[in-house]
């Protein structure tokens, strides 16, 4: 039976880290664990779409495409073949302030996927070829993922062009293809020697290895990078928004009208308990039948068909620097609903901001993030990556070990003070409506 | 230290740890299996009843029913039940398809007793009451709508239909009335008479004592009894040949085409072959038909093909979404690639590559405790027994060029495989007739 008489608690997660950094300047993560029958290795890269240069939106993406393309030891195809071909599997991606490249292979093929990170690190093999043929399968991706699709990209392709004003921050990170056909080797080989330094990279390797013999390693192939220099990062910030801005997005495909609310938010890197303050509101606002936008929006207004609040441009709370934002994202049946939506997230907000949180409702949403986050760190790939993310971007890759405990600090008055400032005149509104058919 | 310049060989591969697994058979006819994994201090939990029926209004009935089964109990409403679970670091989801239905969850250890306490009154006292079963009637109209509008939605229900016509297992999603006419006395009635112990499977995995989880599940569930009608399953109608359907997405920038054909089950003793001729065609990245038509001619970001299995049939499947102005050529590439399978040898490079790639993605596969439970209860769910894991690398090892010619004839040739494609007809049904025998629909 349901009782809430014991309160639980998770027992702290135990992974034992280690830190290097080689002369080159690259920043090394090790974290065995010996009960994982295989082995991740993870490199980011400090670079993402806030950085590609103007007239060249969706190049940080294509560059990594690049990446996969072979480089000094290895021709096209064959960075693939070896990591299939080892029982293993990969992937990147590329966010607003890093770009990742990942693989997890059987514990025996950890000399080989080191070699394959670092003969890339090294010297990407870009040719006119190459280029070409990626641009292709780039624009396939956005094809499929935002102009094949309804609802395609949204929204994080249309919320920043309205909340912020700079081109890092507004513009269109997938790219638009007038700006993907203009990319030429010679951009690459620019961006290239900008970004992909040995100082500007993060390496980790997790699971089943012996820290000593893969530092070895790691030295072998990795030190003999030439170092260059870490480019400075400039400083992205935008003054907060003073007054609402609201558009509306016609989309062709779309079977019924959505909305996405954007606000922007406490920069992580300068007061992280604020920051945390409203990554637990989030969870609060969507996370589950017992959420209060769930609540109101879904179940007793029936206004809505679903409704999602989270942070950052993915999902991910803490997978980027500042400016970052929370968003709150719905579908619903009926166009005219859209001020009476916008009103029934208003009216929760004032409810948290006045009256604070329902007995046990913040512990819950804690405890609920702290499994999450368990269960993220089981997969040795997921624990690989967070803690080489946690690294580049907070200098500190043991802090994801440390959220649940700094979760637990939170209190209802730091709850309220960041559902107060979420107001009308601080947020932006997409709105998409059904195109012609309608 | 000069640099390296040639790629490190392996090293001597682990021995793979043997999973000790821990079951019993409950009084109620419900089959335990529980696995201590204690990576992370969490456990994870899938409840899998068999569901099949081909009783008209089923799939609208059952897909409400995995919509609305956490949305009340006698004792608790919906929300009540959502704190509770919360309580207990707890995510529970209820999903179902043709075969079955599994409630799916995961939470802190130390909470399981509590949390199968919760699937024991979720199963025996499930309200669906009223105002919850139209509120999600309503939602999954819209949800429908929002599916039906994505091309591959449309193309996958296509296939389906013509993997097996008339069958429960030709539908993928139900009409607009069928759902409307869904009442919440169908609801009940259907988790009355299917959702029984009896023949069902729970599986636990995670940082646990196996014995006390048994313990846990049999006193929770003590209360959970009776056994389901025997199902009748219509037999499968064989695949018939057919031309390329061509359904129209006026202006559409994509084609997506989907083929599908039969394939063979886990225990066949032709699927490892088949398993690995998958994956030389285009089963991962480094396949054929992947080099070709993404990273040779860059015609799509994720061709992919896959083995799927179900309980009555498992199937070869072919899915690609292309520009559609190289629609035609990406589908006589594909052909090109499929008759060069079954016309032809793979080489022993290629073999022994997609031969490690099986085996090391198997064992990823069940490296967490969630995909280890998703796993086995996907494996003991169809009944396949446990060993299986263990001997099905060895199999994989064994797999000769020549068994591989021998299934990819047989279910990779392009005339075993019956497509649908979905794109805008205007622009892509002339040049796909001249590749193909096309037949052209204004949608279904």
């Amino acid at each position: 039976m349901p009782s809430a008489s014991r309160v639980l608690t998770l027992p702290p997660l135990s992974f034992h880290l280690q830190h290097h950094t080689l002369r080159n300047g690259l920043r090394v993560v090790l974290a065995p664990d010996r009960q994982v029958p295989a082995v991740a290795i993870a490199v980011y890269y400090d670079v993402g779409f806030r950085s590609e240069p103007q007239g060249r939106t969706g190049f940080a993406h294509l560059f990594e495409h690049l990446m996969f393309q072979g480089s000094a030891n290895l021709e096209k195809l064959e960075h693939f073949h070896y990591v299939q071909s080892s029982g293993g599997t990969f992937n990147g991606s590329t966010r607003l302030d890093y770009t990742n490249y990942y693989e997890v292979l059987p514990a025996h093929a950890l000399e080989r996927g080191l070699f394959l990170e670092a003969d890339r690190m090294r010297s990407p093999r870009i040719t006119e070829e190459n280029l070409a043929n990626q641009i292709d399968v780039v624009k396939e991706e956005i094809r499929v993922n935002v102009l094949n699709r309804p609802y395609g990209g949204f929204p994080w392709l249309q919320l920043p062009q309205l909340m912020y004003d700079t081109f890092p921050n507004a513009h269109n990170g997938y790219g638009g293809f007038e700006d993907l056909n203009n990319a030429t080797v010679a951009d690459a080989s620019s961006f290239f020697d900008s970004y992909y330094a040995p100082a500007n990279a993060v390496l980790s390797i997790t699971g089943d290895f012996d820290p000593d013999q893969a530092l070895e390693m790691v030295e072998r192939h990795f030190a003999p990078i030439r170092r260059r220099r870490k480019p400075k990062r400039p400083d992205f910030a935008e003054p907060p928004l003073t007054a609402e801005r609201r558009t509306v997005v016609v989309d062709e495909l779309a079977p019924i009208p959505a909305l996405a609310i954007g606000y922007r938010v406490t920069d992580p890197g300068a007061d992280f308990r604020r920051y945390l303050a409203t990554v637990l509101l989030a969870e609060i606002l969507s996370n589950g039948d017992a959420s209060r936008l769930h609540r109101s929006l879904v179940q007793s207004k029936g206004l809505v068909t679903d409704v999602s609040a989270y942070l950052g441009t993915f999902g991910d709370p803490l997978e980027e620097r500042d400016p970052t934002r929370l968003n709150i994202t719905a579908h619903y049946p009926d166009r005219g609903a859209t001020d009476a939506v916008l009103a029934a997230v208003d009216a929760e907000l004032v409810r948290l901001a006045e009256d604070g949180t329902e007995p046990g409702e913040l512990h819950r949403a804690c405890i609920q993030l702290a499994a999450l986050i368990s269960g993220e760190l089981d997969n040795v790939m997921n624990r690989g990556q967070e803690f080489a993310k946690f690294e580049l971007l907070f200098g500190d890759s043991s802090l994801i070990l440390r959220l649940p405990g700094l979760l637990s600090e939170i209190t209802d008055d730091d709850l309220r003070a960041v559902a107060a400032a979420l107001t009308p005149t601080s947020r932006a509104v997409v709105e998409v409506v059904p195109g012609a058919a309608r | 230290m000069s640099a390296p310049t040639l790629v490190p060989g392996l090293t001597a591969p682990a021995r793979p740890k043997k999973l000790s697994s821990s079951e019993r058979v409950l009084a109620s006819g419900l089959r335990v299996v529980a696995i201590r994994r204690p990576t992370v201090p969490m456990v994870e939990v899938r409840l899998r009843i068999p569901f099949f029926s081909a009783k008209p209004g089923h799939l609208a009935r059952s897909s409400l029913l995995s919509r609305t089964l956490l949305t009340g109990t006698a004792e608790h409403d919906r929300t009540e039940l959502a704190i509770a679970l919360g309580d207990l670091g707890a995510e529970l989801s209820v999903g179902v398809d043709a075969d079955r239905l599994v409630l799916s969850a995961s939470g802190i250890a130390s909470g399981l007793p509590a949390l199968l306490g919760l699937y024991a009154e979720l199963l025996t006292s499930a309200s669906y009451p009223s105002a919850e079963v139209a509120g999600e009637r309503g939602r999954m109209l819209e949800r429908i709508a929002m599916s039906r509008s994505q091309a591959g939605v449309v193309a996958g229900e296509a296939l389906a239909e013509r993997l097996a016509p008339g069958h429960p297992y030709g539908r993928t999603l139900p009409t607009e009335q069928e759902v409307t006419a869904t009442t919440r006395a169908q609801l009940r009635s259907l988790h009355s008479s299917l959702v029984r112990p009896d023949g069902a499977l729970l599986v636990i995995v995670g940082d646990i004592s196996p014995a006390r989880a048994l313990a846990a599940a049999e006193s929770a569930l003590a209360g959970w009894t009776g056994t389901a009608p025997a199902p009748k399953a219509p037999p499968l109608p064989p695949i018939a040949a057919s031309p390329l359907l061509v359904l129209d997405r006026p202006g559409s920038v994509q084609t997506a085409f989907r083929f599908g054909g039969p394939g063979v089950g886990r225990q066949d003793e032709r699927y490892p072959a088949l398993q690995l001729a998958n994956l030389i065609f285009g089963g991962y990245i480094s396949s054929r038909w992947v080099e070709n038509i993404r990273e040779r001619k860059g015609f799509s970001y994720s061709p992919r093909s896959a083995i799927e299995h179900s309980a009555l049939r498992s199937s070869f499947t072919v899915s690609a979404d292309v520009a559609t102005e190289v629609t035609a050529p990406a589908m006589l590439e594909t052909l090109y690639e499929l008759g060069r399978m079954a016309s032809g040898p793979v080489t022993e490079a290629e073999l022994e590559s997609v031969r490690q790639y099986a085996i090391g993605t198997l064992a990823l596969s069940t490296a967490t405790q969630a995909g280890l439970a998703t796993t086995v209860s996907g494996l003991l769910g169809v009944g396949v027994e446990l060993d299986w894991l263990v001997n099905h690398p060895l199999r994989l090892a064994r797999v000769t060029v020549a068994d591989v010619a021998e299934v990819s004839a047989q279910f990779l040739a392009p005339r075993a495989l019956v497509g649908v494609a979905v794109g805008d007809a205007a622009a892509i049904t002339g040049p796909l007739a001249g590749i193909v025998e096309v037949e052209s629909s204004v949608g279904n």
